[in-house]
């Protein structure tokens, strides 16, 4: 599942300004029930200041869509329109602490919503120029002016970004090729080399392999007491007072275990009784293990001693 | 609060017993199972009691025809790509639109190679044409690659009367059983079918363990070359530990195969009556009368899947959904769309898989919730108003 951050979730679990607006005088209406979302915004506009006095939607979508336009909702009442129109994508993603990438288009189908809002109470029809551009992506019917504008407003360098942000490119992959010419032109105006998917994979990567430090290579330790910094009898204080202490505990399940030798880092121990044949053996010997490496501070291996050690 | 687990075509728990068949294979049994010395010879032999265990649950003739992979997907490549190679002559691929993308990606790889493939199509209820199979059954066919159940609505296919048809013609049959396998009895000494994948983590053995299936005679190419494990057919250095829990689950599967058709076919049922019965505007998908006993994908129009889950896993309930917005495509299931199903269910659907493990109780909560969750979110829709769709009401041809 994705990684909403707890402001989606909470304007997602809690919407505000959910369900029909009485009285709105700007309707917006963007995306469609076979996109998979789609946002109908309402609007309460003071017609001599231009404010926006109530502001309400109803949205079928996804958890962040939800969160979206709950969010854009927030933003816009009490602004003018104008002021609202200044809004971004990127400020109502930011509102939210964030969206995941594959999710900026739930903002960016807020922003339309608007858009188409506004222009419904000025009496315009919101789409015209948006048709101007010819349809690039014809999964999700998304054009050339949305595509260019996302880029531009996102600074968006990969195809994949711009799927993330439009839906463009999608579907069946077949515009990519377009995508990639209007990235083309954008970038190029900002002097900036298209890059694919893959170069720009790569460069990412080596940049982050020249940021990691290597640190310097240790020289190997001679002897355990100094890598643990504790004295041989130390060590074995230490190392009784850990099997001493499970003892009990293994006893009551009709077991026991002894210590038999510490030899560098090996501590040969003999399990007894109902523990030698028990299936959990091994369990038990991990969980001592993991509590003599706690306490020592060093890494020691554990090993069982069976009950003639020759065999 | 308790959570309850109902995504079992995803990925299972792994049964305790199993996770105890298989810790001792990590620590004192860790031989390397080709040694000559006792190390070895132990892990040998567990291994082979393994292939024996999985041998008796798909009803195989020999234990040696039992190939371990790392996963299902490896099976499904290691059978296809095997077939092509060992067939070079021939040079097309039936299979059908619904596959996993185990098949599907490698298959659209193999397209950019110049193979042919044939996807067969189904109907509004996930259903083949075996006609249309029939017709396109030549002397160019390398392989038929063909589920036995849909991971995402549990439909059957035909595989073995399709197999049969494969072999009538001299066509090699493989089929994808990963959903299938220890749900429903398999026979396959007494089938046609060439190749048989499946996957540990779907029968409550571990992930990263499958098994490709490879009937004796069958031409065959490995995918991995190396070493000689597994008789040559797969080599690098057998996954002991999880190969005797994935013998393990598959004993427990023989046992628990009846479990599975009586009482989790109930639970499932009653789930389903129970969700459909208080909700309008939401169907089955796939073929209600021939799938999986636990698997019911149920289509909610009017609303969107993830929606649906983060509100059911606010209850602790966990399912899965074909809604494009959970896998991020951008598009819903490529199976709901095959299927036809209109758009204004195809993004609302959610699947529900249960397993063993599954209770009543469990149940009756999920039946209890459902409800309020599909309402708070028509409530929020565009496309609601006052318990009704707003769109021109229209029937689905689901209903
Ligand atoms: C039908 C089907 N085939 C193949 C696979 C892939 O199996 P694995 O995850 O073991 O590679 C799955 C699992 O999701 C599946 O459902």
């Amino acid at each position: 599942m994705w990684n909403y951050s707890e402001k989606v979730q909470e304007h997602f679990f809690n919407p505000r300004n959910a369900g029909e607006l009485e009285g709105a005088n700007g309707i917006g209406d963007v995306g469609s029930l076979s996109c998979g979302d789609a946002l109908r915004l309402m609007i309460h506009v003071d017609p001599d200041t231009e404010v926006i006095l109530d502001a309400r939607f109803q949205t079928f979508g996804c958890g962040s869509a939800i969160a979206s336009s709950s969010a854009l909702t927030e933003i816009i009442k009490g602004k003018t329109l104008d002021e609202a129109l200044q809004v971004s994508n990127q400020e109502i993603a930011d509102f939210l602490d964030g969206l995941p990438p594959e999710k900026m288009h739930c903002s960016v189908m807020g922003r339309e919503a608007l858009q188409a809002a506004v222009a419904n109470y000025r009496g315009e029809v919101w789409s015209d120029d948006h048709e101007e551009g010819a349809l690039v992506c014809k999964c999700f019917a998304v054009d050339a002016v949305l595509i260019e504008e996302t880029i531009r407003a996102n600074n968006l360098t990969t195809v994949q970004d711009v799927s993330f942000y439009t839906k463009a490119g999608g579907g069946c992959s077949a515009c990519h090729e377009g995508i990639e010419d209007i990235l083309n032109k954008v970038l190029a105006e900002k002097g900036q080399a298209f890059q694919s998917n893959v170069a720009r994979v790569q460069a990412d990567a080596e940049q982050a392999l020249t940021q990691i430090e290597m640190p310097p290579l240790s020289t190997p330790q001679v002897t355990e007491a100094a890598v643990s910094g504790l004295s041989t009898l130390q060590r074995i204080r230490k190392i009784e007072a850990v099997i001493e202490a499970v003892r009990p505990q293994l006893q009551r399940d009709k077991g026991d275990i002894e210590l038999i030798d510490v030899v560098g880092k090996a501590v040969y121990v003999r399990l007894t009784g109902a523990c030698t044949g028990c299936q959990l053996a091994s369990v038990t010997l991990s969980g001592v293990q993991q509590q003599l490496i706690e306490s020592l501070g060093e890494f020691i291996h554990l090993l069982p001693v069976t009950k003639s050690p020759t065999a | 609060m308790d959570t309850i687990y109902l995504d079992n075509n995803a990925t299972t728990q792994v049964d305790p017993l199993v996770v105890q068949a298989m810790l001792p294979y990590f620590t004192e049994q860790f031989g390397n199972p080709s040694s000559l010395h006792q190390y070895g010879n132990r892990v040998g032999l567990a291994l082979k009691h393994a292939r024996q265990q999985i041998q008796t649950l798909l009803g195989a003739e020999h234990d040696t025809e039992i190939v371990f992979t790392s996963c299902g997907t490896e099976s499904d490549s290691t059978a296809i790509l095997s077939a092509l190679k060992a067939q070079p002559e021939r040079r097309e691929i039936i299979t059908t639109v619904v596959e996993h993308p185990a098949i599907l990606s490698l298959c659209e790889y193999l397209e950019k190679d110049g193979y042919t493939v044939h996807y067969l199509t189904v109907d509004g209820k996930g259903r083949l044409d075996l006609e249309h199979y029939q017709a396109l059954l030549s002397d160019q066919t390398a392989i038929v690659s063909v589920m036995w159940a849909n991971n995402e609505t549990g439909t059957f296919f035909p595989v073995l009367e399709m197999a049969e048809m494969a072999s009538q013609a001299g066509v090699m049959f493989h089929t994808d059983a990963v959903q299938a396998v220890g749900k429903v009895p398999i026979d396959l000494k007494n089938s046609k079918i060439d190749m048989l994948s499946l996957s540990g983590h779907k029968l409550h053995a571990p992930k990263g363990i499958g098994v490709l299936y490879l009937r004796r005679g069958t031409r065959f190419r490995p995918l991995l070359r190396g070493g000689h494990q597994e008789r040559g057919r797969r080599a690098g250095t057998e996954n002991s530990a999880s190969i005797v829990a994935l013998g393990k689950a598959a004993e427990l599967a023989l046992h628990s195969m009846k479990h599975e058709n009586t009482v989790v076919k109930v639970l499932r049922d009653r789930l389903e009556q129970g969700i459909l019965a208080q909700i309008q505007h939401a169907f089955v998908t796939g073929d209600p009368d021939n799938r999986l006993p636990n698997t019911c994908n149920i289509a909610f129009e009017y609303i969107e899947g993830e929606s649906i889950l983060l509100l059911l896993n606010k209850h602790g309930i966990a399912a899965s959904s074909g809604s494009a917005c959970t896998s991020g495509s951008l598009e819903p299931s490529h199976v709901m769309r095959a299927m036809g199903l209109p758009y204004t269910a195809a993004h609302g659907t959610v699947r529900f898989s249960l397993s063993r493990y599954t209770t009543e109780a469990e149940i009756d909560r999920v039946i209890e919730v459902m409800p309020g969750i599909i309402a708070q979110l028509r409530s929020l829709s565009p496309y609601w108003k006052n318990n009704a769709p707003v769109q021109e009401a229209f029937d689905p041809a689901y209903a």
